[in-house]
């Protein structure tokens, strides 16, 4: 049986000055996979993913989520962006930072109410937060920054979760306990991408990568494409990754 | 004229009284809309701002030859505007640093300023003098229409404040996040902006070109100290920038001669180096206090440790051991053994130390929590 297309994208280039950091890509995420993207660093990675979100603007192409442009269906998508993107310094508390997320299924001018106050502590549960929910966001550490960010995710419910590097500097611990969380949003039948630096751990993951450098070098299941071919052709020296079964 | 005369007259006087109030909400509009710009991390945008509306005053002063401040700030509003919104096509079409971007029109527009005002004074017309009081200010020249007006642009701003409260702080933390949940950033933005325009351009009379942004980021910066939450940030901004007017008002009319501006500025400065100093959590007062006390307690910790290592080697906690063994220890000395008798912790006998109950259970407690610390 043939899944349906979460995500198509057709077409897209992106620049920031005159050369582009995308090239012509045309992807498409099959709903409920667990994908990762890798790629060496300026490869486009966060590009990638910020196109679709409409955060840049592409000279080229289109996205489409579930069929329909993302405009309409922007409440489908949540976003975690690099940790470092953003100023920990700022005046706000762990418990502040989650309930954004439920900003905008809000709209504009409501405020967050009880509902959302639930919500918000119920997501920092999940990430194993709730015990730093007034935590100035400063005196976290990276690893449970990178927490709070998972947890601001989850509070809007999507259905597609965009996450750039959520593993970034955290410790196996903590790791594991992302994992385990993504796979049981999988477990929902949700799609979620991630940028993925750590290659050793691709097949134990996901079930389905996007190597990019650029253009895009391929995409399918894990079991089918992560080979040394495809490393070689995205990483430019020789790759040696024996896929352990 | 002394401060208490000055606190006596500010009631009677009618000018001076309509001086403090307008130095007074000057502060508070300033201070409130100056956390977003420190926030930002954009501290020059308020003298790119301030210096960007000099033409403005020139102009407007021009074409209708006349000194009226409304029309003046008018037109110093129109070329604030014009070069806040230059600053941000330029940074976002070029790609250049935006401390590069605010530098230039600051100092493009400055000097064009600064150009017409010569011009000015070298036209024969009786009317121009008077003009350069925007480069720093004059208080004195308030009157009460000017208040009035600052009044209604602080209750609208803060009004709007109030409404997109979640918009400007989630903006504020996060701009490309907030695009993602389908709000209007560039409106936000927009908006937050105008506001500090405006602030600006009304504080033009009073503070001056030159000073302004000192207004805009002293308040903030000193509020941030000594609060976590945005909302008691931009609170303490005001209040701290509504009490450098009416102390900077003060100081200056008691001592003959000091013009109101630079005092005010000064006045703020010194909540800056108090807050910077005595701020409880970042303050660099405590923060040497926390460091000295930490290092004690380690001290004493470390002791207490070592104790409870020879303590659980036997079956009776409170078995006595002789001082000695401590003697090859690191962090022993009899000052922290004393200490640790004070606190009850250990008992001594003559050369021997014994843990007590509570020394036990507050040594045992330390260690689950480094454990958990570490997890
Ligand atoms: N704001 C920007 N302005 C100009 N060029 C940029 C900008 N952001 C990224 N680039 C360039 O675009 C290319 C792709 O960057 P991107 O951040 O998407 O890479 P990435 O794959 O996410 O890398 P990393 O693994 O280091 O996060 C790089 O060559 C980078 O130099
Ligand atoms: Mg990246």
């Amino acid at each position: 049986m043939k899944k349906n297309i979460a995500v198509q994208v057709d077409d897209l280039t992106v620049a920031y000055n005159y050369k582009p950091v995308l090239w012509d890509i045309d992807l498409e995420i099959p709903e409920g996979v667990l994908m990762a993207i890798v790629g060496p660093n300026g490869a486009g990675k966060s590009t990638l993913i910020k196109s679709i979100l409409g955060i840049l603007k592409p000279i080229a192409g289109s996205v489409s989520i579930f069929g329909k442009s993302y405009e309409k269906q922007r409440h489908l998508v949540a976003y975690v962006p690099q940790k470092g993107s953003v100023d920990w310094d700022f005046p706000t508390t762990a418990l502040d930072v989650v309930t954004m997320g439920t900003y905008g299924s809000l709209g504009w001018i409501k405020r967050p109410g009880q509902k959302e106050k639930k919500e918000s502590l119920e997501a920092l549960e999940k990430v194993g937060m709730l015990a730093f929910k007034n935590r100035q966001i400063s005196q976290l550490s990276g690893g449970q920054q990178q927490r709070i960010f998972l947890a601001r995710a989850l509070v809007q419910n999507a259905s597609i979760y965009f996450m750039d590097e959520p593993f970034q500097g955290v410790d196996a611990t903590t790791e594991i306990a992302i994992i385990n969380i993504l796979k049981e949003l999988r477990k929902a039948g949700k799609t979620v991408v991630v940028v993925h630096h750590d290659l050793q751990t691709v097949p134990e993951y996901f079930d389905w990568v996007t190597f990019l450098n650029v253009k895009k070098i391929a995409t399918g299941p894990v079991k089918d494409i992560f080979n040394d071919d495809n490393l070689t052709k995205t990483y430019g020296i020789n790759y040696k990754v024996s896929i352990q079964e | 004229m002394d401060i208490t005369e000055y606190f006596n007259l500010v009631f009677t006087d009618y000018t001076l009284r309509t001086i403090t109030l307008g130095t007074a909400i000057l502060g508070a509009v300033t201070g409130m809309l100056g956390s977003f710009a420190v926030l930002r991390k954009q501290s020059l945008l308020g003298d790119a701002i301030s210096h960007a509306a000099l033409p403005g005053i020139a102009i407007a002063f021009l074409i209708t030859g006349a000194k009226d401040s409304n029309v003046l700030l008018l037109g110093a509003l129109v070329s604030g505007l014009l070069g806040t919104f230059w600053i941000r096509s330029i940074i976002k079409k070029t790609h250049l640093k935006s401390d590069t971007a605010l530098g230039l029109i600051l100092s493009l527009f400055f000097g064009f300023g600064m150009l017409l005002l010569t011009f000015i004074q070298k036209q024969p017309n009786a009317n121009q003098a008077g003009l350069d009081k925007y480069l720093f200010g004059q208080a004195a020249t308030l009157v009460e229409s000017d208040v009035w007006l600052m009044a209604i642009v602080t209750g609208v701003c803060l009004f709007v404040l109030l409404l997109f409260w979640k918009e400007f702080k989630i903006l504020l933390f996060d701009a490309d996040y907030t695009k993602t949940l389908g709000f209007n950033t560039k409106f936000i933005d927009i908006l937050i902006t105008t506001f500090i325009v405006l602030a600006i351009v009304l504080g033009l009379q009073t503070v001056g070109v030159v000073l302004m942004s000192a207004m805009l980021l002293a308040p903030a910066a000193a509020a941030r100290q000594w609060t976590n939450s945005l909302g008691l940030m931009v609170f303490l901004a005001a209040i701290f920038g509504a009490f450098s007017g009416v102390f900077g008002t003060a100081i200056s009319s008691s001592q003959n001669n000091l013009s109101t501006g630079p005092v005010i500025v000064i006045v703020a400065g010194v909540f800056v180096l108090v807050s910077f100093i005595f701020s409880p959590s970042r303050g660099l007062l405590f923060k040497q206090i926390r460091f000295i006390k930490n290092r004690r307690d380690l001290e004493l910790h470390k002791t207490l440790a070592f104790m409870f290592h020879i303590a659980e080697t036997h079956d009776n906690i409170s078995h006595p051991h002789t001082i000695k063994i401590l003697n090859n220890f690191q962090g022993y000395t009899k000052g922290t053994l004393q200490k640790l008798v004070d606190k009850h912790y250990v008992t001594l006998k003559g050369k021997k130390w014994s843990l007590t109950e509570e020394g036990y259970k507050t040594a045992s407690n330390l260690y689950n929590q480094q454990n958990d610390n570490d997890e």
